[in-house]
């Protein structure tokens, strides 16, 4: 890590997304219970927690994705850019161009490698050329020099690793401003996981990152701040070192030493 | 029983001891009522094969595909095929072009819009509209959509293929939208999500992601929906008439390759003379081109199923 994150340093400075008290019920079932935490510009942030705990709800409602899902209703302020993305004058379409989202199985559309790519800039009226912007895209995410010799082929003949890292460089080519993982590696084997932790601390300096885990190694590993839900509560927030090494609450280091979860 | 006993049955009762009479029966029964429709293709096959080829014995294949007066039970005959294919072939184009649009347009609606609740209600009636009896279209054409036409174009005969065209349309409509709606909902949640969080619209992601994706489970329920206009019979027979003609418009009564065989088989042609062949020929013909659609349509579903396992 280039930049280790000091404890001292006030999380909240230069914050891009604050959660503020964020409720969100399922059909008026409670899935997240009053989650307050920010989250920093040009840093990795992971969200940790047991199955069900509710994190991957709580990811999904950084980008209005939860829209999709019936009888979700979200309570309590997720500011960006000082605006509420569920305040109702915001447009979801334009929330997601901000804040992209990477899922858990790779879900490459059945097109070509390329048309991947240039699919969310071309219906979004991007202007220059798509050649660069496609090469720029596959070079970020590292898939370049992998593809490169085949764009126009099915993005379904790619490998599973190749796959997710093509659906990565699907959602820089819309230049995000944050990038959202949902479990990025769980359906991966260790090589293509270990490709894209190395790929995450390449982006870092340019995107925002937050990542859902289940993986509390992966989490060491790669991000800077540490969200620890349980059974919808945010137990500890806190600097990634100070979280595996001196969580301040009990659950928190039974989570982490692997005592459960 | 407990698990000690049970063992021991099992362990002194492993030689076979008789045949299971009921298991033979039973699997011979099953056995006899699947061979029966395979015989009953075969026959079929068998039967127009040998009446087709004894009409080509007087007849020539080229006067028959070739020829543009079908003229079989009036002197001086004539053997031409064309007009009835024309025909059928009017009546099918007008109906796809009815169906094809409003049925995926239903279908899209249905899989990629539509709440639950609706989704509940309409796809019922939309297969209950596949049940209605075809007899049944043909009157509603007759009675219903031909008086409806004389009203907007006054010149138009009382038998006309743009009537006949129309309740094919509405008939085949139901089986596109549900097949397709099928084909639509089978893509992959996960793709709609991938496609939204690129800051897709709902349009964008249904025409450029969603029915790309399902578009070979679209194009089969097409060919299926075309195939089963070809075969249409009892509607296009009441609402297109009895008159073959290669008419280059839909205000005239036409004759389909179904309504001539229909006509034949009411008694109008004496059993063994060459008019009454001419059944197995046209038969034989429309057989040949719905199995085509039929296979290929089957072709496509298969290839749509690799994809998406």
């Amino acid at each position: 890590m280039n930049s280790t994150p000091n404890e001292q340093v006030p999380l909240a400075d230069n914050s891009i997304i604050d959660l503020q008290e964020v409720s969100i019920f399922y059909s008026g079932k409670i899935a997240v219970d009053k989650v307050s935490f920010p989250i920093a510009k040009n840093k990795i942030t992971s969200i940790i927690g047991p199955s069900g705990c509710g994190k991957s709800t709580l990811l999904r409602s950084l980008n209005r994705m939860n829209d999709f899902i019936p009888g979700v209703t979200v309570d309590g302020m997720v500011t960006y850019g000082g605006q509420n993305l569920h305040g109702s004058e915001v447009d979801p379409v334009e929330v997601r161009r901000c804040i992209g989202m990477v899922f858990q199985k790779p879900n490459p559309f059945p097109k070509s490698i390329y048309k991947n790519v240039a699919w969310g800039p071309g219906i979004n009226g991007y202007k220059d050329s798509m050649d660069e912007l496609v090469e720029q895209s596959l070079r970020q995410a590292a898939l370049w020099e992998e593809v490169k010799d085949r764009l126009h082929e099915s993005a379904l003949s790619l490998s599973g690793g190749q796959q997710q890292r093509l659906c990565i460089a699907r959602a820089l080519a819309m230049a995000p401003d944050v990038l959202l993982m949902d479990e990025p590696c769980s359906a991966l084997d260790p090589i293509s996981t270990a490709h894209i932790e190395d790929l995450l601390f390449e982006l870092k300096s340019r995107y925002t990152i937050v990542i859902v885990t289940h993986n509390m190694q992966q989490a060491a590993r790669i991000s800077d701040h540490t969200a620890f839900l349980e059974t919808g509560k945010l137990i500890e927030f806190g600097v990634t070192d100070q979280i595996f090494t001196r969580p301040q609450n009990q659950r928190t280091e039974e989570y982490v030493t692997g005592r459960f979860g | 029983m407990t698990t000690d006993t049970y063992q021991a049955v099992q362990a002194s009762n492993i030689n076979k001891r008789s045949t299971r009479w009921a298991e033979f029966l039973i699997q011979s029964g099953l056995g006899l009522c699947a061979l029966v429709s395979i015989i009953t293709t075969i026959a079929i096959i068998i039967i127009l094969g040998k009446e087709g080829f004894s009409f080509f014995q007087h007849v020539s294949p080229a006067e028959f595909f070739l020829g543009t007066r079908w003229v079989p039970l009036l002197e001086p005959q004539s053997f031409g095929v064309l007009p009835l294919v024309w025909g059928t072939l009017l009546v099918t184009f007008g109906a796809a072009v009815i169906a094809i649009p409003i049925g995926l347009a239903s279908a899209i609606y249905l899989s990629e819009y539509a709440s639950d609740r609706v989704r509940s209600i309409v796809k019922p009636i939309l297969e209950l509209l596949a049940g209605i009896p075809t007899v049944v279209y043909g009157f509603f054409a007759l009675t219903f959509i031909t008086p409806l036409l004389k009203g907007i174009f006054p010149d138009i005969q009382v038998f006309n293929a743009l009537s006949g065209a129309i309740v094919v349309g509405i008939m085949v409509l139901p089986m596109i939208a549900t097949l397709s709606d099928n084909a639509l909902s089978a893509v992959p949640q996960t793709l709609r999500q991938g496609a939204y969080a690129l800051g897709a619209t709902s349009y964008e992601v249904t025409t450029q992601v969603v029915v790309p994706a399902g578009l070979s489970g679209v194009m089969a329920s097409f060919l299926l929906a075309i195939s089963r206009a070809i075969g249409e019979t009892m509607a296009v027979t009441l609402a297109a008439g009895a008159t073959p003609n290669i008419s280059l418009t839909f205000f005239e009564s036409i004759q389909t390759m179904t309504a001539y065989i229909v006509q034949i088989s009411l008694g109008d042609a004496p059993a063994g003379g060459i008019a009454y062949q001419t059944l197995f020929v046209v038969a034989g013909l429309l057989f040949v081109i719905t199995l085509i659609l039929n296979v290929l349509s089957q072709k496509i579903l298969m290839r749509y199923q690799e994809v998406y396992d």
